[in-house]
This record gives structure tokens, C-alpha cells and sequence, in this order.
């Protein structure tokens, strides 16, 4: 908990240390430290309930008492001293527990107050066992209840009350620190639950009309020091002693947040926070925790299937499969790759490779959604190939940066652990602007200023930012854009150019936890991994080299449209599809199409979709818990994870790729991937390593296509963090805390159409309820992306377009 | 009346409508405010000083001191609250004192404002005291009315403006820190320290937080000067106040005058300790000083010079001069249970000791009131007590302890006799005010 304390202190000049002794032991600390902390570095536990590092201190439960017979100015504090909120002092003495009777009988004292009005239900309690209320009633308590002895009435209440659909409050065990209340209103920005009444009636309570719906409510399960707060989703499942927990990376968003993976006998039973100070600190999104079920649904792919001569699925072997699948791609003709973005670096490797060496195509794209040749230029000169080694932006970064330019990206939906620490920076002075179409409650809660901009006509926006004074734009500026860019012509190049001009630093975050690792690994078109260019040929030699292959596809692929287009018109015969939901993509009935037309269509998947009901060949996969790997965070850091299970019948998408290349070598294409395991993959990568010759020079200003005159209103759209995601199958209390979607209109639109309205775009039409939402630009309408039906791709319109927006009654 | 008195704060509480501006510029009310304002903001908190007033809400703080606290070089305004949540069992002298003339507590506000340079005064009223909101909320208009408060005061170029504010009705209110968050709109409960409220107090502005009698006070210091009013009282507990006698004394009420008398006198002054019917008197057998938070003292402590330093080496605090007299149809035990239930009542429940040691501190009370238990639960008591003393995160849970430990100190026979009689020993109703009618009499 304290290894924040220690990096900071490590950075201070030696002449800031603040010398003082603690139970007769000298330490030099930071100034401002507390001696709660101090204590801890001269390895000192002093219990405590309300203290945590990473929020204010309150001094509240009075466990962590100590007598300070010296306060460092000869004099001492004459009564007991909460050190959660005592700062050193030069020449300060500290007497704890350990060495102190004054302090060990408070402290003791606390201690039986705490257990006085708590039911002591520990055999029944989910925090049995890792309760640091048990522990520290055990270490600094006594054995016998003189309550109990002398005949005390507890205080009871009716167990338990939801305070959310996730969140669940048993009263009497609260020992009312307001860790719970404190992490809402202070980290989250979500304060929908606050102490009510007072005295021992005390209690954390919701308004009844607003229950605790926010996405970062499962940290305040996990910092509650005893068993008052349980999630729906975990109460009376286990015990923790029972767990086997291994450390990994959280695979549903690109900010690589450190979790806790507790399983028990094959089975996940939960996840909690890991602690990573440069990352994620202790803190990570609902999501994060609590979406893992969709790896143990009824629809889980758990062995190979052909398509047999009655057009039907059938199980087959994995040799047969790897031997179907070979054969139908060298039969198919030209064969597409369509890998997804949620494969790990090593799986995203092997997808690159088994496109070039196995296929000889460059036909490859992992971006299974909206995209643009801009977009992937932009990738090829600003983004591969940076990371936190070579002064890319870092989380640490957005915490000292003095603003914060938000362009495509609104990271409390998108990003949740970016949202977090630049809320926690907003606090302590940093300014964010948010290049959107309105200020959103993730803004509102980062202090944040709109920078009012359309869908589609981000750029103009972006190169007017340098212009106003009043934004500050200059060196110790981060921009940060959104994949969503992609979509909006001459975004990304404005974007660089503006960093180029004004010397702020760009970050581009991606949605999904595999983007950036495929953009390493060269899932594009134009791009070998390690950033080589397909059109440079010393690159291209190099990575032939390393391969051993003579040679590679010299000319540019289809980007991801282009394999759908060339699908559908029969350039393409064959296709090799990952991850892919076909609604997520740019335009979702072709890309069906493009599967029905295709000759041939193997596909990688962990569950059944309507990708493997179309393929001829279908191989389970690994999820992410069956298999080591790396997510490549935004910032271009690696976050390496081991196998949670060993599972043998879940192999991971380089294995089957390899399967499939070893089939395809026998029948004369190409050759063996010479890889079966991922430190195979990994030893490959390393042995490659990046390029390091000349970049891609960033692409020309594409034409921007005016949408002026255009007729209806302009749609706006994102994902929200919780809605019908298929990773968030099998959960129904985490998907009941997402957000009403609504349509967000301007307060004239409202006027005319009223509390519910029907937006319509080219693709269909969907009917919400509307919200006034204030400051949003004219002309724009504003829906989740995936909240309804099959979404706004498939459902309504492509992000940007017009739409039409009419009263439901009209 | 003797000349042991010094009426000045209540000098005027029985004129006719003695509440009304009339009465009080009658008596030369708001004249201070022009001395004031020639004499310049610095030289006003240099003759609170110079008078020695320590505030009167109880803690006994120099005025003076704590005004001078103010950093006049924060670009951030500058805050007078007044704390008027008085509801200390016992205490009962602003609320009187507002009732009955709620002008001098304005007239103060404005002079002590002016001295720190505060634009905003806020006036935090017990909410339970309807009448009394109501009573200085007329005074405030008023004063805006005549000029006393607003725009450019008499002239002088100085601003205020009064908000009087209802409290919702919690005794924590009257912790300084818990008043400001309650002020703020946010539940009542103490704020962590440092910051002090004087660098960064209401709306983290540079806030003076004084009690109503203190304020009050002002006008006088600055009418008759500094000397006039260093002249009265002790050597470190300089100046008048109000002593209020309650229980059973002949004649309960305001008794104001120097600090340094005795409750002997006082006594005296209210008519003796109640008396039967039968013409002899009660006898007096314990007492609190300063409301039911302060040690009680008993009959021995009769000559004990009523300042802060005499009731300090005594054992007790001078508190807020609640003097709250016991005579000997008194159960000590019941007494100090009925207290302790209102300290379990009143705690706000952030901090661990006092939040649950009041609950469990009541159920020990109640078990032995009943006589049940054993001796050793007197020592339970007393160890209860040492982990909530100085463990608590305000001075609430340490009220709440003394009542308990001071009892057990002075009158431990008494607990140990309801054990051996089963029971409480006492008639209750001996102790009440008609306890020596019998029917007959009354009839």
C-alpha cells in the first residue's frame, strides 16, 4: 500500500528528509510524510481502519494512536496522537503499540469499541480470513468481550440492504471509517453515498432516488476494512482461504490496469485491484472486476468444428481441423486476415506473420471497427515504437502535465483508469479541455473545459486550440486522442501537427486492450511488427531475414473495408477472422456479407458468434485467463501476464495459427511459422526487435468532405463502459449499474420533440428517451453506441453521418 | 441585591421591551460603533486585548489573541461566526441574554467584524430556539433598518452584513469545526485540525468563531475602555460574566458578576440551597461548574474562586458558568446516567471511542442504577472512561467522560450502595420541585 510513498520519496532532495525516531529506531522520511507511513518504513504496523494512502486523511477510527513524547520541539502531545494525521517533525519521537503502554491501551481501547456494536459473524462473514478488522482484533485486541461479559445489547439492523444491483451493505458490520465514502467522492467523483444519522446509528445510506451507480463502485468493496460492503456478485461464494490468486492485466480497456485474479478449482471466483502505483494505482473500473463471466458461458468453443457435407457444424480433431482449414485457404485463393483487437502482443504477432509467411498477403488489419488510411499512416509515424522508455506519455505524465487536450476520447467511458488519474491531476491543478460535442459527466467531474466541437469536424477545431491563448497549449501539454478519430477526417493529422507546432506530446488510446499490441506486432496493411513499413524494402529484408523467408508481399494490403469489399466481390476467396463481432465494424451487413460470400472462412473464437456460425472451420481459443501473453497499454508500456489455468484443451491463437501454417507449408504455402508456445513468441519478438530505420513521414492532410447543408443532425456516438458488450455477458448485476441509455438532445430540440424521440439514420432507427443535455453543439444528437439492439453501427447510422431526430409521438 | 453583582450585560433585561432597538439606545446602545471606527480596526482588537477577555463559550481562550490570528494578508474574506448553539446541559445564558437583549450581541458582532475585517458575520442559532432565531432575526432587521448594519455603517465607509442561521438541532454543532461544516450546509461533524478555522475556517476563508457572550461583551469593553473591564474579575481571568444557578437553589436564574466569586456567594445571592417545608434547608451536594461536560465538584469546593484558573486547581473547568446545584434527595448515579444517555444521544458518531463508548458506557450505567453488577463494573467504568478521554476526535467524548469519572471519585459509597440495596436507595421524587407538598397541601 505504501510503495507510492516510497517513489515519491525516492525523487525528494536528500535536504527535504525529515529525521525522527520511532519506537527508538531513526528514519529519515519526505517532509509531510506521516508517522503512520514513517512507521511503516522502519517496518512498523500500526493498526488502522479509516487511513488509507491513497486518500485524505480523516482520523476518524482513532486505531492508530501513538504517544509522542516529543514533538520534535522538546515538548510532548499529551494525550494519545492519531498518526494518520500527525506529519514528522525534525527531531520528533514516536512511541507505538510496540514500545508504548499508553499507546497499546488506547489502541486496545479503540479496538474494543469497534467490536462492541460488531456482530462478531466471522464464520459467516465474506471478509473472513481477510479481514484486516479480524487480523488487527487478533494482534491488538483481547481475547475475551468485557461487552459481552457485562451483558451489552449490540446494535442490529435488517441485513442486507442494496445500495446498489452490484453493491451490497450490511450495516452492523460498518465500522464507519468513510473509506468508502471518501473513495466516491474523492477518486470517482461519484458521491451517491454518504454517512447518514449519528452516533452508533451512524450508517453509509444512498439518496432513494439515486442509487450507487458508478463505474468504479467495486473499489469501495475492496477497500472496506471489514465485511459491511459485498458485491452481489461474489457474497457467500467463497472463502478466501480457498483462493489461489494470481496476479494479471485486465483485458477490457487499453490502460492495462493491474488485477488479482481469485480462482478456485478452474473457476474464477473474482477479481480485485492489483497495486501499481505507475498504472492503475489501487484502483480499477466495475468493469475490470466483475466482467469475466462471458469465459464461462454455455456458449464457450471448447473443441474444433468443420463444416460437414451436410452444411452442418461437427466436432473434429485439432489435426483434422489444422488439415480442413489448410486445405480451404490454399483452395480459397487470395485469403484475408481479420485478427481482431483483443489478442495479446504474442497472438497479434502470429496473426502478422501467418498473414505474410503462411498467406503472402499484406491483407491483414486488426481494427474491427470504424477506421481510415489516415488512421493507419497516423500509427505508422506517431505511434509505433514509442513507450514509456523513450519519453511517451506515461499516467505520470498526465498527473504533471499543466493541460490536458481530450480529442475523440472520453476516457471515463473509454478509459477508465485514465479517467481516474486525471481526475486526481484536475485536482491538484491540471486543466482539461475536451475537443466534444458536449460536457460530459466525466468532464464535469475532471473540472473540465468543452472545447465545443461537431462529430466529423474535430480537425478544424484542433488546429484553431494553438490559437486561443487561454487554453495554454505549449510543452507541458498532453494531447490525448481517441481511436474514434479515425472516423473524422484530417483529425489525427491536425493533431500532429499541433504537437509539432506547439510541442505538446501525443498519446493515441485505443478502446481496446489488444489495439496497441497489433500495431507492435504489424496487424496493419502498411506496417511489419516492430514498426517496419511495408513499402520500405531494407525493412521489409529485415524482417524477410529473420522469418526466413526470401522475401515478403512488397505491396500495401487492404485495410479492413477493403478485405470486406474484396470479400463481397469475390477478389478475396478466403478470410481468417479473431475477435470480431461484425457489428462492431464499420459497416456491419457488409461485413456479413463479406463472410456469407467468402469461400472460405476460418475462425478463431472463444465463444460461439455469428462469425464461427458462418465459418467452415471453427478453433476455440484461449481467453485470456487460459493463456500467458502481453497487453501494450496506450502509453506503449508492456504488461506481461502469465496462464491463470493450464488448460489444455484451450490453446492460444499463435498455436492454432501455427497449426494451420504447418499445413499449409506441407501443401506448398509458405512455410512453418516455427513457433508453438507463447515464450516461442516472445523469444521471436525479441529476437526482431523494432526498426530502427527511417519512419513512415506522416501522410498528406486528407480531403475533408464538407457536410455542410447536409440535412438532419449530426450523430454523435460512443461506447459507454457498461452496456451489451459481449464481454460483459453472464453478469446481470454489473450490466443493471450501467447507465439509462438516452438520446442526448439540446434543450430546442426537446422543445419540439418532446421526452422521447426516434432518431433515424440510413441503417435503421431507434427510439430512447431524450435528455436535455445543455451544452451540446447545434445539430447534434448523441446516443450510446452499443446500448440497444445491435447497436448504433448496425441499427442506426455510421458515427458522424445524418440522422433524423423526431418526437416518438410524431 | 448586593453589590457582589455587576450587571452589564444584563443590566437592561428588565426594562420595558428590552428586546427593542429603542431600549437599547435608551441605554447608549450602538454609540461604540463611532468610537470604534475612529479608533481603527487594530486598536479595537488591541483593547479586547488589553481587557484580558477569554472567551466565555468555555475553552476560556483570549479574545483578543484569537482575533489577532486572523492573517490580514489572505486575499480570501474574512468570516465572524457567532457560535449561539448553546445547548450544554446546564448552560442557559445566551439564550437569555438574546432573548432579552439581542442588540448588544449585534452591536458586538459589528465591532468584532470590524476589527477583523470581516464583511460577512454569521450568527449560528440553536435550532430548537425558535423564539430566539426569531427574536434576533427582528434585532438584525432593525439594526439593517437604522443604518447599524449594511452599506457605509454610520458613515464610516465599512460594510457588514448579519445572516442569522438556524442549526438543525445537534449539540455537535457547538464544536466549532462541526458549526462551519454545518453552516456550510453539510452534516454537523468536526473538522480535522490544522488548518485552524483562523487561516482557513468557513468556505476555507480566515474565520473568528466566539461565542455569544463573548461578542457581547465587546460593546462594553470598548464603551468604557479596556481598564474599566480588566478592573473586574482575577488576575488571569479578568472581567464579568454570567453565572447561571440552576436546581435547587431558592431563587435559579442570571447571576452577573465578577469572575472570581464563589458559589458561596452565590448561593447566597439566589435565596440559599432549596427549602422544605418545614423551614430547614437542603443541603447542597454537588454541583457542576460549567454544565455537565466539567468534573462536578461537591460542598467541599463551596469557596473555590469561580475563574479559570480556581475551578482549573479544583479538579473541573469553569466551562460556561452553568452552575447546576444538587441537594441531597439527589441520586448522583441517576444524575450522571440521564447525562451520559444525552451524550450517547448527541454523539455524531465519526470518531470510534465516543460513538461506541457512549452506547456502552449508558448500558453500564443502567445495569448499576438498577444495582445490578458488581463492584468491579465501577472500575469498568472508570477504564471505559480512560480509553475515551483524550482518545476521542473532539471534546464531546471527553465531556462525556467526566460526569461519569468525577461522580465515581466523589460519591463511589453511593454506587456501591445501589449494589447492596438492589436498587437505586433514592426517592425520586424528592428531588422534585413539588416534592415536599403532600395532598393535603395542596388541596
Amino acid at each position: 500500500m505504501t510503495l507510492q510513498q516510497d517513489r515519491t520519496g525516492q525523487d525528494v532532495d536528500r535536504t527535504d528528509l525529515v529525521s525522527l525516531t520511532i519506537d527508538g529506531v531513526q528514519v529519515s522520511v519526505p517532509k509531510d510524510t506521516l508517522v503512520i507511513r514513517a512507521a511503516e518504513q522502519v517496518g512498523i504496523q500500526i493498526p488502522r481502519f479509516c487511513d488509507h494512502p491513497l486518500l485524505a486523511p480523516v482520523g476518524a477510527c482513532r486505531q492508530c494512536l501513538v504517544d509522542v513524547p516529543d514533538a520534535g520541539n522538546g515538548r510532548g502531545f499529551p494525550k494519545p496522537q492519531a498518526s494518520c494525521t500527525l506529519p514528522v517533525a525534525e527531531g520528533m519521537v514516536v512511541s507505538t503499540q510496540a514500545t508504548s503502554e499508553v499507546a497499546d491501551k488506547a489502541q486496545q481501547g479503540v479496538m474494543e469499541f469497534l467490536l462492541i456494536n460488531h456482530p462478531l459473524d466471522c464464520p459467516v462473514c465474506d471478509k473472513g480470513g481477510e479481514c484486516p478488522l479480524q487480523n488487527q482484533a487478533l494482534s491488538n485486541g483481547r481475547g475475551e468481550s468485557r461487552f459481552a461479559a457485562s451483558g451489552g445489547v449490540k446494535r442490529t439492523y435488517p441485513k442486507p440492504i442494496n445500495i446498489s444491483a452490484q453493491v451490497l451493505l450490511d450495516r452492523e458490520r460498518c465500522v464507519l471509517c468513510a473509506r468508502c465514502t471518501r473513495f466516491s467522492e474523492q477518486i470517482a467523483g461519484d458521491p451517491f453515498i454518504a454517512l447518514v444519522e449519528r452516533g452508533a446509528l451512524q450508517q453509509v445510506g444512498i439518496y432513494e432516488k439515486e442509487p450507487f451507480e458508478s463505474y468504479f463502485s467495486g473499489n469501495t468493496i475492496q477497500i472496506c476494512p471489514v465485511g459491511a460492503l459485498t458485491s452481489a456478485e461474489y457474497r457467500f461464494r467463497s472463502r478466501p482461504f480457498d483462493l489461489v490468486s494470481t496476479p494479471a492485466v485486465a483485458e477490457h480497456d487499453a490502460c492495462g490496469s493491474a488485477i488479482r485474479v481469485d480462482h478456485r478449482r478452474g473457476k474464477v471466483m473474482r477479481r480485485l485491484a492489483g497495486n501499481d502505483p505507475e498504472v492503475n494505482e489501487e484502483w480499477i473500473t466495475d468493469k475490470d472486476r466483475f466482467a469475466f463471466h462471458y469465459a464461462q458461458q454455455a456458449d464457450r468453443l471448447t473443441y474444433p468444428q468443420v463444416r460437414d457435407t451436410d452444411g452442418s457444424l461437427r466436432p473434429a480433431s485439432w489435426t483434422e481441423a489444422f488439415a480442413v482449414a489448410a486445405r480451404g485457404l490454399a483452395e480459397a485463393g487470395a485469403v484475408g486476415v481479420l485478427p481482431g483487437g483483443r489478442l495479446t502482443a504474442e497472438d497479434a504477432y502470429a496473426y502478422s506473420m501467418f498473414a505474410r509467411v503462411a498467406l503472402g498477403t499484406n491483407d491483414v488489419d486488426f481494427r474491427a471497427r470504424p477506421l481510415s488510411a489516415e488512421e493507419a499512416d497516423f500509427l505508422a509515424s506517431e505511434v509505433v515504437l514509442t513507450g514509456p522508455w523513450d519519453g511517451a506519455v506515461t499516467y505520470a505524465d498526465l498527473e504533471a502535465a499543466r493541460t490536458v487536450v481530450l480529442v475523440g476520447l472520453e476516457p471515463e467511458d473509454e478509459a477508465g483508469a485514465i479517467f481516474l488519474r486525471l481526475r486526481k491531476a484536475s485536482g491538484r491543478g491540471t486543466r482539461v479541455l475536451a475537443v466534444a460535442p458536449f460536457s460530459s459527466r466525466g468532464l464535469r467531474k475532471m473540472n473540465g473545459t468543452l472545447v465545443p466541437a461537431v462529430p466529423g469536424a474535430e480537425a478544424e477545431v484542433i488546429e484553431s486550440l494553438a490559437d486561443r491563448a487561454e487554453h495554454g497549449i505549449g510543452a507541458d501539454t498532453v494531447v490525448l486522442v481517441g481511436e474514434r478519430l479515425a472516423t473524422s477526417p484530417g483529425a489525427l493529422t491536425a493533431a500532429a501537427a499541433l504537437a509539432r507546432r506547439t510541442g505538446a506530446r501525443l498519446a493515441w488510446v485505443p478502446r481496446r486492450a489488444g489495439d496497441r499490441g497489433a500495431v507492435e506486432a504489424g496487424c496493419l496493411p502498411t506496417l511489419l511488427p516492430g514498426g517496419r513499413p511495408v513499402a520500405d524494402a531494407a525493412a521489409r529484408v529485415d524482417a524477410a531475414t529473420t522469418w526466413g523467408v526470401r522475401s515478403l508481399p512488397e505491396a500495401p494490403g487492404r485495410d479492413a473495408d477493403q478485405i470486406v469489399a474484396a470479400l463481397v466481390s469475390g477478389e478475396l476467396g478466403g478470410v481468417v477472422v479473431g475477435g470480431v463481432d461484425p457489428d462492431d465494424t464499420a459497416d456491419p451487413a457488409a461485413t456479413r456479407a463479406a463472410l456469407r460470400a467468402a469461400r472460405f472462412v476460418v475462425a478463431l473464437e472463444v465463444r460461439e458468434t455469428d462469425v464461427t456460425r458462418e465459418a467452415d472451420v471453427v478453433f476455440p481459443v484461449a481467453p485470456v485467463s487460459d493463456k500467458a501473453g502481453t497487453f501494450i497499454t496506450w502509453e506503449g508500456r508492456p504488461r506481461p501476464f502469465e496462464a491463470v489455468f493450464t488448460n489444455p484443451g484451450s490453446l492460444p491463437d499463435l498455436r492454432v495459427l501455427a497449426g494451420i501454417a504447418e499445413e499449409l507449408a506441407v501443401l506448398g504455402r509458405g512455410r512453418p511459422l516455427g513457433f508453438r508456445t507463447v515464450a516461442d513468441v516472445r523469444a521471436r519478438m525479441e529476437e526482431l526487435g523494432g526498426w530502427d530505420g527511417e519512419r513512415p513521414r506522416p501522410a498528406a492532410d486528407p480531403l475533408r468532405p464538407s457536410s455542410l447543408g447536409a440535412e438532419g443532425m449530426a450523430l454523435a456516438t460512443w461506447k459507454q463502459m457498461l452496456d451489451l458488450g459481449s464481454m460483459q455477458d453472464g453478469d446481470a448485476a454489473l450490466r443493471a449499474t450501467a447507465r439509462m441509455p438516452v438520446a442526448r438532445v439540446s434543450a430546442a430540440t426537446y422543445d419540439v420533440t418532446g421526452p422521447t424521440v426516434t432518431v433515424t439514420g440510413d441503417r435503421g432507427s431507434v427510439t430512447l428517451p431524450a435528455e436535455i443535455t445543455d451544452d451540446l453543439v447545434d445539430g447534434v444528437v448523441w446516443v450510446p453506441a452499443n446500448s440497444f439492439g445491435d447497436g448504433v453501427l448496425a441499427g442506426l447510422a455510421s458515427p458522424g453521418s445524418r440522422v433524423s431526430v423526431k418526437g416518438a409521438g410524431a | 441585591m448586593t453589590d457582589t453583582l455587576t450587571p452589564v450585560l444584563t443590566a437592561g433585561w428588565a426594562d420595558e421591551r428590552s428586546w427593542t432597538l429603542d431600549a437599547h439606545v435608551r441605554r447608549g446602545g450602538y454609540a461604540a460603533l463611532d468610537k470604534a471606527f475612529a479608533m481603527g480596526p487594530d486598536a479595537v482588537i488591541a483593547a479586547v486585548k488589553d481587557s484580558g477577555l477569554r472567551g466565555r463559550g468555555g475553552a476560556g481562550f483570549p479574545t483578543g489573541m484569537k482575533w489577532s490570528f486572523i492573517p490580514q494578508d489572505n486575499p480570501n474574506p474574512k468570516y465572524l461566526v457567532v457560535n449561539a448553539d448553546e445547548s450544554e446541559p446546564g448552560t442557559c445564558k445566551d439564550i437569555p441574554l438574546m432573548m432579552a437583549s439581542p442588540h448588544t450581541l449585534v452591536e458586538g458582532v459589528i465591532l468584532s467584524s470590524f476589527a477583523i475585517r470581516a464583511h460577512t458575520a454569521f450568527i449560528y442559532i440553536r435550532g430548537e430556539v425558535l423564539h430566539v432565531i426569531r427574536r434576533v432575526q427582528a434585532a438584525v432587521a432593525e439594526a439593517y433598518a437604522a443604518g447599524h448594519l449594511g452599506r457605509d455603517i454610520h458613515g464610516s465607509g465599512y460594510d457588514l452584513d448579519v445572516v442569522v442561521h438556524a442549526g438543525a438541532g445537534a449539540y455537535i454543532c457547538g464544536e466549532e469545526t462541526a458549526l462551519l461544516e454545518g453552516l456550510e450546509g453539510r452534516r454537523g461533524q468536526p473538522r480535522l485540525r490544522p488548518p485552524f478555522p483562523a487561516v482557513a475556517g468557513l468556505y476555507a476563508s480566515p474565520t473568528v468563531i466566539n461565542n455569544v457572550e463573548s461578542i457581547s461583551s465587546v460593546p462594553s469593553i470598548i464603551a468604557h475602555g479596556p481598564e474599566w473591564f480588566a478592573g473586574m474579575g482575577t488576575e488571569k481571568s479578568k472581567g464579568f460574566g454570567i453565572f447561571s444557578l440552576s436546581g435547587h437553589v431558592q431563587r435559579p436564574g442570571q447571576y452577573e458578576a465578577p469572575l472570581g466569586i464563589t458559589l458561596r456567594e452565590l448561593i447566597d445571592l439566589a435565596g440559599g440551597i432549596r427549602q422544605k417545608s418545614d423551614g430547614q434547608r437542603h443541603e447542597l451536594k454537588f454541583w457542576t461548574p460549567g454544565g455537565s461536560s466539567t468534573p462536578l465538584l461537591t460542598a467541599e469546593h463551596l469557596d473555590v474562586p469561580l475563574d479559570f484558573e480556581g475551578v482549573g486547581a479544583a479538579g473541573s473547568m469553569l466551562g460556561t458558568r452553568a452552575l447546576q446545584i444538587f441537594d441531597e434527595t439527589v441520586c448522583v448515579v441517576r444524575a450522571v446516567l440521564r447525562w451520559t444517555e444525552f451524550y450517547k444521544h448527541e454523539s455524531c458518531g465519526k470518531c470510534t471511542p465516543c460513538r461506541e463508548g457512549t452506547w456502552w458506557l449508558v448500558q453500564t450505567l443502567a445495569r448499576l442504577e438498577k444495582g445490578q453488577g458488581t463492584e468491579a463494573d465501577l472500575d469498568l467504568l472508570l477504564d471505559q472512561c480512560d480509553n475515551i478521554l483524550g482518545r476521542s476526535f473532539c471534546a464531546l467524548g471527553d465531556g462525556a467522560t467526566s460526569p461519569i469519572s468525577s461522580s465515581i471519585q466523589h460519591f463511589r459509597e453511593e454506587y456501591l450502595a445501589h449494589l447492596t440495596h438492589g436498587g437505586c436507595p433514592f426517592d425520586p421524587a424528592a428531588a422534585t420541585a413539588w416534592a415536599d407538598r403532600t395532598v393535603g397541601a395542596n388541596a
